[in-house]
C-alpha cells in the first residue's frame, strides 16, 4: 500500500494539469527505508509528447545525487496519461528501473476528475496496490515543490547577462 | 589508483549487493569488461548485443553524460568517477508506435542508433 499526504497528491495532480495535453513526470522523495514519500520534486519531461515522457538525464543526475547525500530515495516516481487510463503501459514496464518505487500514475483525460493509481514494477510483473491518502500527516506549509531547472540546493536563474 | 563505479539498485544483484565498485580501464568500454569479469552479467545489462549502449540506461563521467563523450569509446582516467542510473521513462503507448506516431526524436534516434548497430554487425 502507498500512504501519501493529500497536500503532495494535490501538487501533483497539479503539475498533471499545467502539463496537460503533454505527459508530465516527477519523484516523491523520502528517507531511505521508511516508504515515506515527504518531498515532491516535479522534473521536467524531456521528451515533451502526449504519448511518452523521459527524465532529463542532468537533471536526473543532480537529483539522484542529491537524494544520496541526504539519505533519501526515489519513495514515488509518477507520471500522467493524458488520453488514456491510469495503468503501466507495456513502455512502462520495460523502463521500470527502480524495484523499490511506487510507480503512481495519474489520468487527466477528463477534465473534472483525476484517476490515481499506484504499481509496484518488478522484473516485468505489475502489482496494483492501494493509495491511501493522509491528511496533514505532512505539514502542507512544508511541502516541498520546485519549478523546472530548481533544486534546493541550486537555482539556475534563465536570465543571464549575456 | 582505480576507477570508481556507483551502481544502481536494479544492477545490485551483480555485485553482491554494493553500492560502488572499482575497475579498470582507458574507455567506457573497457571498463565495462573489465567489470564483467568480476560482476558477470553486468555489461549484458548495459550494451546491446549490436556492441552500443542500451538506450535506457544513463552513464556518466564524473558530471557529464557520456552519450557527448563518444559513448563507449569515452575516455577515462584514473581517479574518475562513473555512475550508472536507469534511464527513468515511459508513456502510454508503445515505444515504436510513439516513434511512428509523435515522430519523437529520442525514439527515432534509439531507432537509428539501433539500425547503425545492426549494420555494423552486418558489415563484420
Amino acid at each position: 500500500m502507498l500512504s501519501i499526504d493529500r497536500s503532495i497528491i494535490d501538487a501533483i495532480v497539479a503539475h498533471a494539469r499545467r502539463d496537460h495535453p503533454d505527459e508530465a513526470c516527477g519523484v516523491v522523495a523520502g528517507p531511505a527505508g521508511s516508504d515515506t514519500p515527504i518531498r515532491h520534486i516535479p522534473m521536467e519531461n524531456a521528451a515533451r509528447s502526449m504519448t511518452f515522457y523521459e527524465f532529463d538525464s542532468m537533471e536526473q543526475l543532480r537529483l539522484w545525487r542529491e537524494m544520496d547525500d541526504r539519505d533519501e530515495e526515489p519513495v514515488v516516481i509518477y507520471h500522467s496519461h493524458t488520453a488514456t487510463e491510469a495503468y503501466p503501459s507495456r513502455t512502462d514496464i520495460s523502463f521500470a528501473g527502480e524495484p523499490g518505487a511506487h510507480y503512481l500514475l495519474v489520468s487527466t483525460r477528463e477534465p473534472d476528475s483525476e484517476e490515481i493509481r499506484s504499481f509496484r514494477i518488478v522484473d516485468g510483473v505489475v502489482t496494483e496496490e492501494p493509495v491511501k491518502i493522509v491528511d496533514a500527516a505532512v505539514d502542507p506549509h512544508a511541502v516541498q515543490s520546485y519549478m523546472f531547472g530548481q533544486s534546493p540546493a541550486t537555482v539556475d536563474y534563465e536570465c543571464s547577462d549575456r | 589508483m582505480a576507477i570508481e563505479v556507483r551502481i544502481p539498485t536494479i544492477l545490485r544483484s551483480y555485485t553482491g549487493g554494493a553500492k560502488v565498485v572499482e575497475g579498470t580501464g582507458d574507455t567506457l568500454g573497457d571498463l565495462l569488461t573489465d567489470l564483467d569479469s568480476r560482476h558477470g552479467g553486468l555489461k549484458g545489462r548495459l550494451v546491446t548485443d549490436a556492441g552500443a549502449l542500451h538506450r535506457f540506461v544513463n552513464v556518466y563521467v564524473n558530471d557529464e553524460d557520456v552519450r557527448f563523450l563518444g559513448a563507449l569509446d569515452a575516455k577515462l582516467t584514473d581517479g574518475d568517477s562513473v555512475t550508472i542510473l536507469p534511464a527513468v521513462a515511459g508513456g502510454a503507448f508503445g515505444f515504436a508506435a510513439a516513434a511512428a506516431i509523435a515522430q519523437h526524436s529520442a525514439a527515432a534516434a534509439a531507432i537509428a542508433r539501433h539500425s547503425a548497430g545492426a549494420a555494423r554487425v552486418a558489415r563484420h
